[in-house]
């Protein structure tokens, strides 16, 4: 039958995409469904981006043992996905000996963890990482890295979908049930069966338990804002600095970030909250980033604000209670074939290669899993953007396709190619904002004022788009209502 | 890779870069090139189709395509050598740029290279504005493309932020097309936009502009539904009981114009804080010698007119700098701008020949004298029986009266 899988994974964020990926490689069928109009619009796109070390958490953790395993690696699947990161290394520095003390229980907590090559740096050692950095010592962990989260996750989901993985986007599941060997799954209106199911929901983590009859967990959204700085910044920052904790600083307080885009975020803030789908900002958190960020940098300037957002962590503990409890990864003896994922919250996006691999091994004690010999791991592609390639390697793209010579977003200088493969990517796009985290096109300091004029054509001409067809990102968010003058026959 | 060459480079082709390369060719330079990045030329006026351009330089009110038209018949009649679809990727202090286009990646090395690539508006991020990000948030100048351009209906009720010109303008565009425009809110206790605007595009019809008054936050998760106004107290602080929702489904910005002076910073061109622009001197040529700015990207214009008076004179100064290798005279006196004046340019000159100093002033004056002082001595001045910070003023200043300057300051005098 047409919709019946040996898994379905519930949510196309950065850990069921990673999860879809993995068992690609096995001989059984694999299908994703998600709720919106394409894969990473939920944590997975609004997190900082960082692969932590695996200094922070508690040694004997999932999240410690999965954050430094999936560190580790990330750097091979990367390459192999096309997808842009880099290990450019963590100062958490100390302010006072009081402080410094707490490096020396970091290091020995991330020694135990497993993490490579910390190192404790006096001053001079750490301004010559980081110029300029105030504090009296660092701990420097070079592992730290960044990464492009959406662009990991829709790597994944490509690469999975390439290897047979099927995907069903813009459908929500409303209903589980569990029916002898296997379950069946409601999805806008869609019926599924599969043996084995994994729910890889997010902050509706929760929701989809309770639909099995498991109230064991409840999820707690709680807000991180984040402001995006103009790339004229970029340089300013060589590696990521961190305040050691501190008693009475909660969590690990607001700071500045690299992307691999080379704009720095500012963020995130950390507020609970009621709704698991208000990815609003706030006048009064914006304002305290904004004072924040002019104090982190002297430089900069109002202009340098290019868009606000935030991402929602799904929190296990309550707001009266705060701090992190432990990833649940599990594979249901109440509920055989459940396998159960709740509270990823960060590092999750670090670990997903590492949760990808455990479920895998939960799922080989379900089904029997066979390696398939046509799975195909590497992605065709660039890492990065045409702009960024050596002149002569251009010039040479150029002289092949001419659609590489048209940049469509001046900001990000994204060509007309660029755009066009975002369009007719693999798993097809329905929303600008797909277009946007796929090319990059939009993301710049005019925020598509530019070039979304320039995209709107080209749907309309060489992909057939009426005026209702364009969508922000959801299918309630049309860009127009229609033509505005009706057209002469 | 191929390197050509060309005596004068303009970068943009807007009415600003037009002018300049009209200029230049009338002036006597043959080999000037122009790089546009659109299929057409006139920039930003194909989409201003409203009328009201060419008042002072034909003494008509043309709109923006038959203004732009002007130039653009007599650039080709002039024969004059343009790149379109062609963008400029970067350009260097010694005057080389790189483009690209289909036909491919070149280099091109100029005697002389006129910046004129206009301004970017700025957005809901650059303003930091509080809420969701729903669909229905647009710029003013993109909602203009899309409707005059493209034939897009972008919504039905609409709310303008900011009393800025396109603002303005497309309050009574949107109206015209059958939408109802709920409401125009302006930070400022005056309308940045011109006055006749004002008049034409919103009392005309009766649509309220709220003064001191902001948008604090937008509603609606897929579609926008509508967004908090407040009123603002003198240091802009909103005012709590003034609070209230305006339901819309489209909230269009006309929150200012920033030049696009990511290439000029590139060849190290040094910019002022207050215009965004590059600094000048009466030849207006920037800090970096052969490199000279005019139009939007130098700072941002209140009419076309001005743009193309502006742009003629420098084409003829880029010609003098190829021909005659002029280099900037050490001994430039420097213009400040004083007393409730928020600008003036240029921000040096020479002293030896005539010049016109432009300026816009901090606040609304009536009856005022602008003053341009020596150490205290009158050498220039102009009254003005309404001053705005919307409009341009300009000042005409004789050599003769500056032969001992050694600093001039600007300033308003009530
Ligand atoms: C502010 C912030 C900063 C962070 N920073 C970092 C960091 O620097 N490094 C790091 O490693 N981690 C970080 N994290 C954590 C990381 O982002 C998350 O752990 C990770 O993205 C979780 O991925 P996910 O796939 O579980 O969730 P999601 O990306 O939320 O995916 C869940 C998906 O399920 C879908 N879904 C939900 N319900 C249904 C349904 N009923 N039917 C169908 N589909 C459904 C959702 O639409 C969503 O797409 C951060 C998180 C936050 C919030």
């Amino acid at each position: 039958m047409e919709n019946q899988y040996d898994v379905i994974i519930i949510g196309a964020g950065v850990v069921g995409n990673a999860i879809a990926r993995e068992l690609s490689k096995y001989s059984i069928r694999v299908a994703v469904i998600e709720k919106e109009l394409d894969v990473s619009m939920g944590t997975s796109s609004r997190n900082s981006g960082v692969l932590h070390s695996g200094i922070h958490y508690k040694p004997g953790t999932l999240r410690a043992r999965l954050d430094v395993l999936g560190n580790s690696l990330m750097a091979d699947l990367c390459n192999d996905l096309k997808v842009k990161m880099n290990y450019l290394g963590k100062l958490t520095v100390a302010q006072d000996e009081e402080e410094v003390k707490s490096l020396y229980i970091l290091k020995e907590q991330g020694q135990a963890n497993g993490v490579p090559d910390l190192a404790i740096l006096d001053t001079d050692a750490m301004r010559k990482i980081q110029p300029n950095v105030g504090g009296i010592k660092a701990l420097h962990s070079p592992s730290t890295g960044i990464i492009c989260p959406y662009s990991l996750t829709i790597a994944l989901a490509e690469n999975a979908y390439a290897n047979g993985c099927h995907f069903y986007l813009g459908h929500r599941v409303t209903a589980l049930s569990k029916q002898g060997d296997g379950f069946d799954v409601t999805a806008s209106g869609k019926r599924f069966q599969s043996r084995v199911l994994i729910n890889s929901a997010g902050l509706y983590s929760a929701d989809i338990c309770a639909m099995l009859g498991i109230n064991d967990y409840k999820i707690y959204p709680c807000r991180g804002e984040y402001l995006i700085l103009d790339k004229r910044l970029d340089g300013s920052l060589k590696v990521l600095v961190y305040p050691a904790p501190h008693k009475g600083k909660a969590g690990l307080g607001i700071h500045l970030t690299n992307t691999v885009s080379g704009n720095i975020l500012i963020g995130p803030s950390n507020e609970y909250q009621d709704d698991p789908e208000d990815y609003a900002c706030t006048a009064r958190i914006m304002a305290l980033l904004r004072k924040e960020g002019h104090e982190l940098l002297p430089d900069l300037k109002t202009a340098d604000f290019i868009r606000s957002f935030s991402g929602l962590r799904a929190k296990q503990t309550s707001p009266g209670k705060g701090g992190f409890e432990d990833f649940v990864i599990e594979s249901r003896e109440d509920v055989t074939g459940f396998v159960n994922l709740v509270g990823i919250e960060s590092p999750g996006l670090t670990s997903s290669p590492a949760i990808a691999l455990m479920v895998k091994d939960m799922v080989a004690k379900l089904l029997t899993l066979k390696r398939k010999e046509t799975f195909e791991g590497t992605r065709s592609g660039m890492a990065g953007y045409f702009h960024q390639l050596p002149d002569e390697q251009k010039a040479d793209l150029v002289s092949q396709n001419p659609d590489y010579g048209e940049v469509v977003c001046r900001c990000e200088q994204i060509t007309k190619k660029e755009v066009l493969d975002a369009i007719s990517n693999p798993l097809g796009v329905q929303t600008i904002n797909g277009i946007k985290y796929r090319s990059r096109a939009m993301m710049g300091r005019c925020q598509g004022g530019f070039c979304l004029p320039r995209i709107v054509q080209i749907l309309e001409k060489e992909f057939g788009y009426n005026p209702e067809d364009f969508l922000l990102k959801s299918k309630d968010s049309q860009l127009f209502l229609g033509k505005m003058r009706q057209d002469v026959v | 890779m191929q390197v050509i060459k060309r005596d004068l480079v303009i970068i943009g082709g807007g009415p600003a870069g037009l002018a300049a390369a009209i200029s230049a060719r009338k002036n006597g330079l043959k080999d000037i090139l122009l790089i546009e990045r659109d299929k057409i030329l006139g920039g930003i006026l194909n989409q201003c189709i409203h009328d009201g351009f060419g008042l002072h330089t034909f003494r008509e009110a043309l709109t923006g395509p038959e203004y732009a038209q002007r130039y653009i018949d007599e650039f080709h009649k002039l024969g004059i050598e343009v790149m379109l679809e062609t963008i400029v990727l970067s350009l260097d202090n010694n005057r080389q740029i790189s483009v690209s286009s289909k036909e491919g990646f070149v280099k091109i090395q100029a005697g002389a290279v006129i910046l004129s690539m206009g301004c970017r508006e700025r957005t809901a991020g650059a303003i930091s504005l509080p809420g969701t990000r729903p669909s229905g948030v647009y710029t003013a100048g993109a909602a203009q493309n899309f409707i005059n351009l493209q034939n897009k209906q972008i919504g039905n009720r609409v709310v303008i932020l900011g009393s800025g010109d396109i603002g303005l303008i497309m309050a009574r565009r949107m109206t015209l097309e059958g939408a109802t425009v709920a409401a125009v809110f302006e930070l400022l206790p005056t309308p940045s936009g011109l006055a006749r605007n004002v008049q034409q595009c919103l009392n005309d019809y009766d649509i309220p502009l709220f003064l001191s008054t902001s948008v604090f936050e937008l509603h609606g998760t897929d579609r926008l539904t509508g967004v908090t106004v407040a009123s603002v107290d003198e240091t802009f602080q909103m005012i709590e009981s003034t609070k209230r929702f305006v339901p819309c489904d489209t909230l269009l910005l006309s929150v200012g114009l920033i030049p696009e002076n990511e290439l000029s910073l590139g060849a190290g061109v040094n910019l002022e804080a207050t215009t965004s622009g590059a600094t000048v001197d009466d030849t207006y040529m920037t800090s970096v010698p052969g490199i000279f700015s005019c139009g939007n990207v130098l700072h941002v214009h209140d009419l076309v007119d001005h743009v193309s008076e502006e742009a003629a004179l420098v084409g003829q100064s880029a010609v003098r700098y190829v021909t005659q290798k002029t280099v900037r005279d050490s001994a430039s006196i420097p213009i400040e701008a004083k007393q409730d004046v928020r600008y003036v340019l240029p921000q040096t000159v020479s002293g030896k020949t005539d010049f016109t100093v432009s300026l816009r002033v901090t606040r609304p004056m009536a009856n005022g004298v602008v003053m341009i002082k020596d150490k205290g001595r009158k050498v220039a001045g102009k009254k003005i029986v309404r001053l705005h910070p919307a409009e341009m003023i300009r000042v005409k200043v004789k050599a003769k009266n500056i032969e001992t300057a050694e600093k001039l300051e600007v300033s308003v005098q009530c």
